[in-house]
């Protein structure tokens, strides 16, 4: 067992070290480099002083010596200009050159300075995952069990009308990516010309125009039921019909066990069969699926906090992206990347612990 | 000049008249198809199935649509009527011209270009990208799979590392890397095309060379037309260096189907490798290998054949799946012309005045729905229908 948990956390480094260079060689390209520079510097710059403010700011050089600067594995950067002032990747403006550390990158907790939010990038990085930590666990709170719930509905009777519908209802919500089933949520419910608002409101049934609100802004402050509703329904609604599927596959495998047949042959009700025979054996499989679901949700919250305007970590992706904040877009991909690869490593670790006949040596 | 608007049983009405020749199609498809199933396979017990039927229904309605799009359409979908913005449904235009249709059937957008046309015009972009990506992708997924599952051992240990690297990549945040317009100045597209591009032509080579190496004239026949017209369009599609101007890839497109195709291959890697690797203990394989056959032979005419089965119903899922991805896309305006009708950048623009205008996002959201939702319910059907063989 510790020898498969090492084998797993060798391979997750290996795997970290070489996606997070994939996103720094794209980030640090060329262009994305040059349009840094006239954002820092100006505009009219000439190429050649592009050039020069490229390499002046640490920039130059190869991108592996840069790569493992911004690890933290070599040391930073100085240079010293003409007026003697040394600048380097760990000396903060102002400050003593010779006091400065030798090495600071993402191991040491320098996460650089996010040129959008004018802050530095992990202090931002941390807060925006702290709202969306709250998105997420709500999502899971509302799509795990239900989605558990259908799937063993559909898969403890395989072919019942009951599966049949419920079957449906999956295909149709995996059909429905987020883009597309928060706008018709927010059709439904939250326009104050069509759908059900326009209705209860004539009706006296809700005090205010819609009968949820449209954006989750106001949730950065506050989560009430109002403005968190939609949103979170968004990311759970493409998630459901995923796990259910897996469930009732699972489920129906489980059904079709000897145990099982033994179970009823002895008489025990079907709902105790269920129950106490069927469930444990058949909720293995999908809690291998909710774990790699994660790097799924991930996708579904960078598009509903564009789309409701949740400032969270998938809104602060977009930004970082959009206004080429390089060290910022990092951070969140280092983020990003650690996620899935802890959730992939949970789900092989608690697959084993789940599951009695695999026995690692 | 006319300012009444079109009731929705007018409206229906004559959406349900444009529609006409996708109707005379589906119902050719349908008669034809029904009448002999039996003698049509696994497509013929489609309509076995009321699922499979409902979803095949809802695809074939989409792919005529794109065939038909230029009778479809009722106003250009790019251009812009009038100054009144975001007009409701059934809205008539200002001053139509002679012989231009004179209504927004299903209302106009922020910049008053009608709805449904652009929504149709779409149903063409998207059903263009998104088989060919999905084709793309499989020929590679199973042109590296094949290997990976039946010779196991390092070669499998490299390819499923790097699979597995690509698949833990966000996709959002490689599409964020991928499409951009800095990018392509960098070349990273061309080289991506360039690797990516080659494996058909490896693949179908390889097919015909381990068919017909005992027969050298046939062998060079079919080798040599997949060659030319293989590398032809290789030249053409990724470094857009094809003399006679046939294949070509507008760049933006390119950086679009290579990073779809990218994001789509290793998943299918890992289908076909966990397929050979179920298949290769059977007994044909090892009747091919008594008989000497080559490896290449046994994974290309024993293997994947009898793969079929789940292959098929996974390029259905994936299609919808890539539909998806390519409406993401566009939900970020990444890698579109701003003008271009597709889904997702329809819905991009729509949704910002969502909570006083719905039609401009709604139409482009239902339509998605519902060819991801068929292509699903293709996939369902086939599925249970090839269980029951």
């Amino acid at each position: 067992m510790l020898k498969f948990v090492a084998r797993r956390l060798g391979v997750m480094v290996l795997t970290a070290l070489a996606l997070t260079f994939v996103v720094f060689y794209l980030t640090n390209l060329p262009p994305n480099l040059e349009k840094l520079a006239r954002t820092e510097g100006s505009v009219r710059m000439t190429d050649q002083a592009v050039a020069d403010w490229i390499v002046g700011n640490g920039h130059g050089g190869s991108v592996f010596g840069r790569y493992a600067e911004w690890i933290g594995i070599a040391p930073g950067w100085t240079l010293t200009d003409e007026k003697g002032v040394t600048r380097g990747r760990c000396i903060a403006a102002g400050s003593d050159p010779a006091a400065a550390p030798n090495y600071c990158g993402v191991l040491q907790g320098e996460w650089g300075f996010s040129t959008v939010f004018k802050k530095p990038v992990l202090e931002s990085v941390l807060q925006k995952l702290g709202s969306t930590g709250w998105l997420m666990m709500w999502v899971m709170i509302v799509m795990v069990p239900v989605s558990l719930i259908m799937g063993v509905l559909s898969g403890m009777r395989e072919g019942s009308r009951l599966d049949r519908s419920l079957s449906i209802i999956a295909i149709a919500t995996t059909a429905t990516p987020e883009y597309v089933s928060g706008v018709i949520l927010v059709a439904i419910f939250a326009s104050a010309t069509a759908g059900i608002s326009p209705i209860l409101n004539e009706w006296g049934w809700i005090s205010g125009r819609t009968l949820f609100l449209g954006t989750a802004t106001s949730a950065m402050d506050g989560i009430t039921f109002w403005n968190f509703a939609l949103p979170v329904l968004t990311i759970a609604l493409y998630g459901i019909g995923y796990i259910a599927r897996m469930t009732r596959a699972s489920m129906t495998e489980v059904m079709t066990q000897q145990y099982i047949r033994t179970a009823r042959l002895k008489g025990v009700r079907f709902r105790d069969v269920v129950l106490k025979h069927a469930l444990r054996n058949a909720l293995i499989a999908p809690f291998t699926v909710i774990m790699l679901q994660f790097p799924w949700l991930l996708n579904g919250v960078v598009i509903t906090e564009a789309l409701f305007n949740y400032k969270g970590f998938g809104w602060t992706l977009v930004q970082a992206a959009g206004n080429n904040d390089i060290d910022l877009l990092l951070g969140c991909s280092v983020v990003a990347v650690l996620v899935v690869l802890v959730t992939q490593l949970i789900s092989d670790i608690g697959y084993v612990f789940l599951n009695p006949r695999i026995r690692l040596a | 000049m006319n300012t009444e608007l079109l009731s929705w049983g007018q409206i229906i009405a004559r959406i349900l008249q444009q529609f006409l020749p996708v109707w005379i199609a589906l119902i050719i498809t349908f008669t034809v198809s029904i009448r002999y199933k039996r003698k049509l396979g696994l497509y013929g017990k489609l309509f076995d199935s009321p699922v499979g039927m409902v979803g095949f229904l809802l695809v074939m309605f989409w792919v005529f649509t794109a065939i038909f799009a230029d009778f479809i359409i009722t106003l250009d979908p790019i251009a812009q009527f009038g100054r009144v913005k975001n007009p409701l449904p059934g809205t008539p235009l200002v001053d139509p011209k002679d012989g231009q249709y004179a209504y927004f059937l299903l209302g106009g957008d922020h910049l008053a270009r009608d709805v449904f046309s652009r929504v149709v015009m779409g149903a063409r972009r998207v059903l263009t990208i998104a088989p060919a990506a999905t084709t793309f992708a499989f020929i590679m997924g199973a042109t590296l799979g094949l290997p990976a599952g039946y010779f196991g051992g390092k070669l499998d240990t490299v390819l499923s590392f790097l699979a597995n690297l690509v698949l833990a990549f966000p996709v959002i945040l490689l599409f964020y890397l991928l499409v951009t317009p800095e990018i392509r100045n960098t070349g990273i597209p061309v080289v991506l095309a360039a690797v990516l591009f080659i494996f058909p032509v490896i693949f179908f080579c390889t097919l015909f060379n381990s068919r017909f190496f005992t027969n050298p004239p046939k062998r060079n026949l079919y080798v040599g037309i997949t060659l030319v017209i293989g590398l032809w369009a290789y030249f053409g599609l990724a470094f857009n260096l094809d003399p006679l101007g046939v294949w070509s890839m507008d760049p933006n497109l390119l950086n679009v189907f290579v990073s779809v195709v990218f994001v789509n291959s290793p998943t299918v890697f890992r289908i076909v490798r966990g397929i050979v690797m179920d298949l290769k203990a059977r007994d044909y394989v090892a009747a091919g290998q008594t008989r000497g056959e080559s490896a290449w032979y046994i994974m290309l005419w024993e293997i994947l054949p009898n793969a079929r089965g789940p292959l098929i119903v996974d390029f259905c899922l994936r299609i919808g799946y890539t539909t998806i991805l390519l409406g993401t896309l566009g939900f970020f305006g990444l890698g579109v012309s701003p003008e271009s009708p597709d889904w997702g950048s329809t819905i991009d623009d729509g949704r910002k005045l969502l909570s006083l205008y719905l039609h401009p996002a709604i139409t482009p959201a239902l339509a998605l729905m519902s060819l991801v939702l068929g292509l699903n319910l293709l996939a369902d059907g086939l599925r249970e229908e090839s269980l029951k063989d």
